[in-house]
């Protein structure tokens, strides 16, 4: 299987008067069409490792690649552009703009890529809110929607660009069980039916078994790396 | 419209009311700024164009700009000539061969010209003195070159001609010394001659230092008085176009060798006073532009502060820095340019308010209206200064979003 997502010796440190080391020396690989859970006690540095490999930020030391090319030395112009193409993220708060309807939030980053004309994206916006079960609910704003809604509104949007890989941290940290459910059911269809590439933090055992791996993180380390049932 | 632009418009509609305060703000800015300016430049136009039209466009007066240069020197530049204590020539005041100059200036296009020989005098009338400058003119000339003509409320330029012995004086002067139209007054000259002459017109041009402080009598009359016989000491010039005065005058100067001097130089103080003027009235009005655009600062900021969330995902999507701060540069402009808009509507109404009233200011007889200057150009400067203020007012909190790190407020959300 093609590697999509690899990281070599990743360290991040936050300069300070006490350094602090987010990520100390991680290294994993990706493959396309894998489900990866990241976990880990809180603080463990799962959420830093995920900004890192989501390239929202940038390692002290060690590589990164991403669909083949070398990330860690990109300008910020360039890296933005390729969290544009091939990055979806999806948070543990939905941060969905107030202002806009729900089929505009998930216009938006079509509108930025500009591949689309604007029906073409008005389109595309509907099918994947349709597609989450949120085809009545696409001229809402986010605050008339529940928790698990606009999460899923979240995951449309981060499917906007159909992206290579999708990045999620604690998606369902802030849902019920059934809304989770729902959610981590959703993830791993995109996995399992539409060969996308998910890598999601989590606490949630039950989340993690769903997919096909857990890497689990201590202290900032990689300590286990394992493929689930294996 | 723009991705940009789209978030801005949303941003500004769903602040309603504090938008509105700043749009508020640039409006009356820019209002303010086409009132006072449409009347300051009004009134300087019209004081400009009474000057035009009340003055001589070009005044040759018996002087010369430079003394004249002494035969020795001319004979032997560059040498260390100094002849001390050498007295000009006594001579009778006035313009030499007047006539012959004003042949030559007649025939420049669009130029007329007419002689005047003017000196105090002293008009006396039932026991009561008044000095006065004395101008002694050529009626069928001087109404191509004044409009003294238009001034005149009794009596005509003509009469003089007429009547060697006529005298024009103001209305005013008239009213202080109890004279009236047809009376008989005692003139006395410099040079001891006193004569009687009879008032055969009345002027009035409004500006009260002419009216209760000028005569008009025939030039030859004037040189008799003054004993000066076959002298002008001013030609007076109007021009078609009142602009070339500085360029005409220039070239009589150096064709005839007297002084010439045209409006513009002889007003060449009020000149910089109304220059100083403007200086204060754009900085006074652009003064409230600026508070304006601190209202804009604020807004813009607040949004900026109360946006970040948004401005963390936009740049976890992949916006730029640079497509972040278009956001805020554009709200910056929409209310400089809205405000702008309204700000001239307003400031057109409030003209046509201050055009409408009139008043009786000092110094003048009879009311005038204010004079409001109409002019594109100040309308343009308004809302350029407006429209650049609100986008600068929006550059600093711009840059600032431009720089939110999506990571630190990811960290400070989870
Ligand atoms: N700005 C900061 N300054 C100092 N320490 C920080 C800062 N941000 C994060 N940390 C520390 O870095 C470590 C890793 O944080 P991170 O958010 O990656 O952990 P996490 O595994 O995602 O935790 P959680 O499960 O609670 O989300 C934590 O110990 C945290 O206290
Ligand atoms: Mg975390």
């Amino acid at each position: 299987m093609t590697e999509v997502l690899r990281a070599e010796r990743v360290t991040r440190v936050l300069p300070g008067e006490v350094p602090v080391t987010l990520v100390r020396d991680a290294s994993l690989s990706v493959s396309r069409g894998e489900f990866v859970s990241i976990m880990g006690p809180s603080g463990s540095g799962k959420s830093s490792l995920l900004y890192l490999l989501g390239l929202l930020d940038m390692p002290t030391s060690g590589r990164i690649w991403l669909d083949g090319e070398e990330v860690s030395a990109l300008d910020d112009r360039r890296i933005a552009r390729i969290r544009l193409e091939k990055l979806g993220f999806v948070f543990q708060f939905h941060f969905l703009l107030a202002e806009f309807s729900v089929l505009d939030n998930v216009m938006l980053p079509m509108a930025k890529l500009g591949r689309l004309n604007e029906a073409e994206r008005r389109e595309r916006a509907a099918r994947l809110l349709d597609d989450l079960g949120l085809g009545d609910h696409i001229r809402k704003r986010p605050d008339q929607l529940s928790g698990g809604q606009r999460q899923r509104v979240a995951i449309a949007r981060a499917l906007a660009n159909d992206p290579l890989i999708i990045l999620a941290d604690e998606p369902t940290g802030n849902l019920d069980s059934v809304a989770s459910a729902n959610v981590r059911d959703i993830l791993s269809a995109l996995v399992h039916e539409g060969n996308k590439t998910v890598l999601a933090v989590t606490h949630d055992p039950d989340f993690a078994r769903a997919g096909d791996r857990q890497i689990h993180i201590i202290d900032g380390r990689v300590e286990t790396d394992e493929v689930n049932g294996g | 419209m723009s991705l940009t632009l789209k978030i801005a418009v949303t941003h500004l509609l769903s602040r309603r009311r504090q938008t509105l305060m700043s749009l508020l703000g640039v409006m009356l800015g820019v209002a303010f700024f086409m009132a006072v300016s449409s009347l300051m430049r009004g009134s300087e136009q019209d004081f400009i164009s009474r000057l035009i039209d009340s003055e001589p466009h070009i005044t040759i007066s018996d002087e010369f700009r430079n003394p004249p240069e002494q035969p020795a020197a001319r004979e032997y530049p560059g040498a260390a000539v100094a002849i001390s204590n050498v007295k000009p020539k006594t001579d009778v005041r006035g313009i030499r061969g007047y006539k012959q100059k004003m042949d030559w200036i007649a025939r420049l296009p669009g130029v007329r010209v007419a002689p005047v020989l003017s000196g105090q005098i002293i008009l006396t009338y039932a026991g009561k003195d008044e000095g006065v400058l004395m101008n002694g003119v050529v009626p069928e000339m001087m109404t191509g070159v004044s409009d003294i003509e238009d001034k005149i409320v009794a009596g005509s330029l003509e009469e003089l001609s007429a009547n060697p012995n006529g005298i024009i004086i103001g209305r005013a002067l008239a009213k202080k010394l109890n004279l009236k139209m047809g009376d008989n007054l005692t003139v006395s000259s410099p040079v001891g001659l006193i004569r009687t002459m009879k008032i055969v017109g009345l002027f009035e041009t409004g500006v009260s230092a002419v009216d209760e402080g000028q005569a008009y009598v025939l030039l030859k009359r004037a040189q008799t008085l003054l004993n000066r016989p076959d002298r002008a000491n001013l030609l007076v010039i109007q021009l078609d176009d009142p602009y070339a005065a500085r360029a005409v005058a220039a070239r009589i100067e150096k064709r005839i060798g007297y002084r010439s001097k045209s409006w513009q130089e002889a007003s060449e103080n009020l000149m910089s006073v109304l220059l100083v003027r403007n200086i204060i009235m754009y900085s006074v009005v652009s003064a409230i532009l600026v508070v304006a655009s601190f209202g804009i600062y604020n807004i813009i900021s607040t949004v900026v502060m109360e946006k970040r969330r948004d401005i963390a995902i936009l740049k976890s999507m992949g916006f730029t820095a640079r497509d972040i701060r278009r956001v805020f540069l554009w709200e910056g402009t929409i209310i400089g340019a809205l405000g702008s808009l309204s700000g001239v509507s307003v400031g057109l109404l409030l003209m046509a308010v201050l055009n409408s009233l009139s008043f009786e200011p000092p110094g003048f007889t009879g009311a005038i209206n204010l004079p409001i200057y109409w002019g594109l150009d100040q309308v343009l400067m308004a809302c350029a200064f407006a429209t650049a203020s609100a986008m600068g007012a929006a550059y600093f909190p711009a840059r600032k979003a431009g720089m939110v790190h999506p990571v630190d407020i990811l960290r400070g959300q989870a």
